[in-house]
């Protein structure tokens, strides 16, 4: 019986990350899937699975009419938004490996800055009469930098962590994006005084640049199996172990009602079976692609993950191991702070590039790559 | 609002602060849920809360845009009885909140809305 690790992704493609594409979501989809077919060396017919978003708005049918697909035999949506998208490779590979499609096209696409902004509270109103009280929106948590800070706060308050620990992360991430010309930030590096002086969005959480860059734009990959990868057009990458983690008593973003805040305990379990399905472990990774709608995010899946201890990752950043020279490079595109934010799959691509060899901000040698959002992760590697 | 929190908003229109309990085994369960994920029991009651706890963290919420809003602070107040809510302080500055501050319930209309928030009590934990 075949597994996950006997599958790879051999096409990746994207539109470009703007703040207005100009086109519709379905556009950005399909021009971003066929890039990635093409990438392969493989046609619209060879597709014979889709997986993306529960949050997508993208049909599937619509998609394979537009892209012109004989048929389709595999589909599968992955819940719970970025904390997720490293799942739909899970999903994908899991139907290769069981044998259910052959060839599984992964999007995800959105005019997520001109269109409705998850950054801005919903013009509809939550907190609205006609929809009732409820426990989170009537309080005034009616954005996702809101809804999130209230857990980063206890962590920063149990560890010392101050404002200026995280403007290290970010001073790193928008220097990689300074780099990389498909970055929002390329060619823009900041300094900590500019994160320092930048307006406070979440007093006394999150300021302006501790926030990913809200953009429109496309991603897609292919998933096949490693053998059949062997023969297509580009370098194969292996899903070497692809996993999620959710846990008792958790909840999606408003996941207040464990006893303790100041970790992240899916990261903590997933990183065990990541390990144990791998063969690997901390001293493997050479490159680490961590989700971060916000800056505290990397700290906590840092200490997740067993990088550093727990409350240590501020020194950890500070002692410049995550840089492109350090000793575990982190969002080496910049991350979705600094290259924009696909929802979290923008930072896959970056590591298939990575094993590929092929970055703008190439680490060298760079044989496996850990991608992570927090509750589900995997770890890419060479065939 | 649903069928599984109305007695919690209902309570707040009476000044009550009402959790709900499993009928069978105590179990207090909130956010609340339609099964109680202790014995799977699927007859609640409730009870009423003290309205005494402590904060466990904070934030101030303004709107992304608007400079000027005033911004509300938001805690999470863990409860005498175990159990975390998210609520508003009101009648303090955000610098002035501390972890572990006491707090206690107080019952504001909000929007038109009771809603269940908190003041700083200034006693000793
Ligand atoms: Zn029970």
């Amino acid at each position: 019986m075949s597994k996950i690790s006997d599958t790879a992704i051999v096409g990746i493609g994207q539109t470009e990350f703007s703040k207005n594409s100009g086109r519709s979501e379905l556009q950005l989809a399909a021009e971003a899937s066929l890039a990635a077919i093409q990438d392969a060396g493989l046609t619209p017919d060879d597709i014979d699975g889709m997986v993306t978003f529960t949050l997508d708005s993208n049909d599937e049918l619509d998609l394979m009419r537009t892209l012109g697909m004989t048929e389709l035999n595999w589909t599968a949506r992955g819940p719970f938004g970025g904390g997720a998208s490293a799942a739909t490779i899970q999903l994908a590979a899991a139907a290769v490996a069981s044998g259910a499609a052959k060839a599984v096209l992964v999007y995800r696409a959105f005019n997520e800055r001109s269109g409705r902004r998850f950054g801005q509270p919903d013009p509809n109103g939550y907190t609205s009469t006609a929809a009732g009280p409820d426990f989170h929106f009537s309080y005034g948590l009616d954005t996702p930098a809101k809804i999130y800070s209230l857990w980063y706060q206890r962590y920063l308050l149990k560890y010392g962590v101050t404002n200026e620990d995280l403007g290290r992360y970010v001073v790193t991430a928008r220097a990689h994006a300074a780099t990389n010309p498909a970055a929002w930030y390329y060619g823009k590096p900041i300094t900590l005084e500019d994160h320092q002086t930048s307006r406070w969005i979440v007093e006394p959480v999150l300021r302006l640049l501790d926030c990913c860059q809200e953009s429109d734009g496309g991603v897609a990959m292919v998933v096949t199996s490693a053998d059949r990868a062997r023969d297509l057009a580009q370098p194969g990458v292996r899903v070497a172990a692809a996993t999620q983690s959710h846990r008792k008593g958790g909840l999606i973003m408003f996941d207040y009602y464990r006893e303790d805040l100041s970790e992240f305990e899916e990261t903590r379990t997933m990183t065990e079976r990541l390990w144990a399905d791998s063969g690997l472990t901390q001293n493997d990774i050479d490159v680490a692609m961590i989700y971060e709608n916000f800056s505290p995010v990397v700290f906590l899946t840092l200490e997740g993950h067993g990088f550093c201890k727990r409350g240590e990752a501020k020194d950890f950043i500070k002692d410049g191991h995550i840089g492109l020279s350090g000793s575990l490079p982190v969002n080496t595109n910049g991350g979705l702070l600094g290259e924009g934010y696909i929802h979290g799959m923008n930072n896959i691509l970056e590591g298939v590039r990575q094993v590929r060899g092929t970055a703008a901000n190439q680490i060298k040698d760079a044989k496996h790559v850990l991608v992570s959002a927090s509750r589900s992760g995997m770890i890419l590697g060479p065939l | 609002m649903s069928k599984d929190d109305a007695f919690f908003w209902e309570g707040a229109q009476e000044g009550r602060l009402l959790l709900r309990s499993c009928a069978s085994c105590g179990e207090i369960a909130h956010p609340p849920l339609p099964m109680c994920p202790h014995c799977h029991g699927l007859e609640w009651g409730t009870v009423e809360a003290s309205g005494r706890g402590t904060v466990y963290a904070w934030l101030c919420s303004k709107h992304p845009n608007q400079a000027d809003d005033k911004g509300r602070i938001v805690v999470l107040v863990d409860l005498e009885e175990g159990v975390r809510l998210v609520s508003n302080l009101l009648d303090t500055e955000i610098d002035e909140v501390t972890a572990g501050a006491p707090v206690a319930v107080t019952f504001v209309e909000v929007d038109g809305q009771i809603l269940p928030q908190f003041r700083m009590t200034g006693d000793s934990a």
